[in-house]
């Protein structure tokens, strides 16, 4: 339990210097430039493609960070996002405007994720993990109940939708993914992602350091639920549909874990390179059908029995080596 | 007459739950190893048995056996390809195993799920059942299929109990449980208590499964449900207690009798989930579970 390895972030962060980090702005600052510049090179279906890529790539970091760092295992991401989703569809529906709705959405889905935070700070590991998987198939269940107003298994229409362009809906897409994953890269950071990844390997020894373990816990859940369901709410308002199949179904939360473990779990930028390259694979693999899904599994559990750190934290470890 | 009726449905769904059940438990126990592909495992034995018998006129015996071997060659499977080369790798830490093979053993039953509906499409399918015809108890009309379920349930149960409790490998799974390091000391190979373990485990969820085939049907739309259903019943009753599965196996099976026909066949699954997120609350090592 005590050895090195079981801490092997907390060495890396230490070990990292100036020049390296520098190093990562400027890629991360290219990425973003021929990011923007997309819509000059790409057709307007790819444009639709990376737009939920990039909503897809927001899930994946919020995730990321109960995961990786607070070492929850959340299996009902799908909660947070449904919330987010389906608050803002119901309140779009009631003639709110989207800005309003959206604020609102992202509300609820904090209120989701004090729900899930009580139960965090009682149970562990796989107890935990069945709760969240309960609460997904809970929200599945009164979505389908209360078809009347939410539309059941067909989905929510609402009547506002962001914008016809698909230009200018890539565009709010990607500026949502940068900012959201700059404010939690920053965090990860910052002195609450140390405390969290300390939490999240030795409850006991963090409290003992006099960390206050149940603030930092709920408002690890508050932050991921936030981004989660702002997430949800705006893919509502470019699809113009909140919808089970591409919202809260539990095969959405399996792709967003498989996003983040194979792009690197406690990376954060590591889920936006697996949710991309999770959505691209799919479209390439469209011709061999309902296979595709079978393909990327396979995929994912290659790249966890090989790379365990995912594709991120490998090339990471490979750049200190050297 | 009702409560009649739901006293028997009840209790020949809850038997078939605690077989679904046990094995998962009796894995973690000994091996710690929660394998998420278990309803993946239980798809396979339904719809391997469904096509033997049906498309190679096994019959329903013949079906059923088929069915169970095919059970146990998918354990092994998952044993050997997913979960041993997990356990013995040297880049994940040994605090992160058991989240590793969470998502591993999840991503294996997605396979197994969308292998099988490639194979077998997602209609549901019947296993034909073993016995035809129906019988009268109390005054309700019962499948004898439904009464000769129950008893093979008790049946394995039992001879599960006398195996563990009696013989000499039996002991060993136990002393497994709670001291492996211990009987490392004694001389014992671990390894060789895993191998017993996933073969008793194949051979549970395998006849699990076809039992399932000829009671509800399967589909492979249901392989996550399954998963979910199992794990449910194990973390109710406890992790690693194969009691506290078996009593939460019955709990679950009356909770989801009585919705069915008192209130409405589509809720059926809201009461249970609502026991198992109170219970958790209540007791959060389970009904009969240790700390």
């Amino acid at each position: 339990m005590n050895d090195i390895r079981s801490f092997p972030d907390a060495t890396r962060i230490h070990r990292r210097p100036g020049l390296l980090r520098r190093k990562g702005l400027w890629i991360a600052a290219l990425v973003v430039g021929v990011g923007a510049a997309g819509p000059t090179w790409m057709s307007a279906y790819y444009l639709g493609v990376f737009t939920v890529a990039f909503y897809f790539g927001v899930f994946a970091m919020s995730w990321d960070l109960l995961f990786g760092f607070a070492g929850e295992v959340n299996f009902g991401p799908t909660f947070l996002i449904g919330l987010g989703a389906y608050g803002a569809g119901l309140m779009n529906n009631a003639g709110l405007p989207i800005p309003l709705c959206l604020i609102g959405g992202a509300a609820t889905a904090v209120v989701g994720g004090l729900l899930l935070a009580l139960p965090a700070l009682r149970l562990r590991g796989p107890y935990f993990g069945l709760v969240t998987l309960v609460a997904v198939l809970l929200l599945l269940d009164a979505i389908v109940i209360f078809a009347g107003f939410t539309g059941g298994e067909i989905g929510m229409m609402v009547p506002s939708v962001l914008s016809v362009s698909a230009t200018v809906n890539y565009w709010y897409a990607l500026g949502f993914l940068v900012v959201s994953a700059a404010i939690l890269f920053t965090l990860s950071r910052s002195s609450l992602g140390l405390i969290l990844q300390a939490t999240g390997q030795d409850r006991t020894e963090a409290a003992a350091l006099g960390f206050n373990v149940t603030k930092f816990k709920v408002a690890a859940f508050c932050i991921s639920a936030l981004f989660s369901g702002l997430a949800g709410a705006m893919l509502t308002f470019y699809q113009g549909t909140a919808s089970v199949d591409q919202m809260v179904d539990l095969s959405i939360a399996v792709q967003i874990i498989i996003a983040v473990v194979f792009g690197g779990r406690r990376t954060i930028l590591g889920g936006v390179l697996g949710a991309i390259f999770l959505v691209l694979f799919d479209e390439l693999l469209r011709p061999i059908g309902q296979l595709n899904t079978f393909v990327v599994s396979a995929v994912a559990l290659l790249v966890i029995l090989l790379f365990p750190d995912g594709v991120l934290g490998y090339a990471l470890r490979w750049t200190d080596k050297r | 007459m009702i409560a009649l009726q739901i006293l028997i449905d009840g209790f020949a769904i809850g038997s078939l739950y605690g077989v679904g059940a046990v094995g998962f438990t009796l894995m973690f126990g000994v091996c710690g190893v929660l394998n998420l592909a278990h309803g993946g495992i239980m798809l396979i034995a339904g719809l391997v048995g469904w096509w033997a018998a049906v498309n190679h006129g096994a019959g329903p015996y013949g079906g059923a056996a088929v069915g169970i071997l095919a059970g146990l060659v998918a354990s092994y499977v998952t044993y050997f390809v997913v979960v041993r080369p997990l356990q013995r790798s040297r880049a994940i830490p040994k605090s992160e195993e058991e989240i590793f093979i969470l998502t591993g053993t999840l991503l294996w039953g997605i396979m197994i799920q969308v292998g099988m509906d490639y194979l077998f499409s997602d209609n549901p399918v019947t296993l034909q059942p073993m016995l035809p015809g129906v019988m009268n108890i109390f005054g309700v009309r019962t499948p004898r299929n439904e009464v000769l379920i129950a008893v093979v349930c008790w049946v394995v149960i039992g001879l599960l109990y006398l195996l563990v409790n009696r013989t000499r490998i039996g002991k060993q799974l136990l002393a497994a449980s709670i001291n492996p390091r211990g009987l490392t000391l004694l001389g014992f190979e671990l390894s060789h208590i895993y191998l017993v373990v996933w073969s008793i485990y194949g051979l549970l969820a395998g006849l699990a499964g076809v039992l399932l085939a000829s009671f509800f049907g399967v589909s492979s739309a249901n392989a996550g449900a399954l998963t979910a259903s199992a794990f449910t019943i194990v973390i109710l009753g406890g992790l690693g207690s194969v009691p506290g599965s078996l009593v939460a196996a019955y709990v679950i099976g009356y909770a989801e009798t009585i919705t069915a026909y008192l209130i409405a066949p589509t809720l059926r699954p809201i009461p249970a989930l609502l026991i198992l997120v109170l219970a958790l609350y209540v007791r959060p090592q389970g009904l009969l579970g240790r700390r």
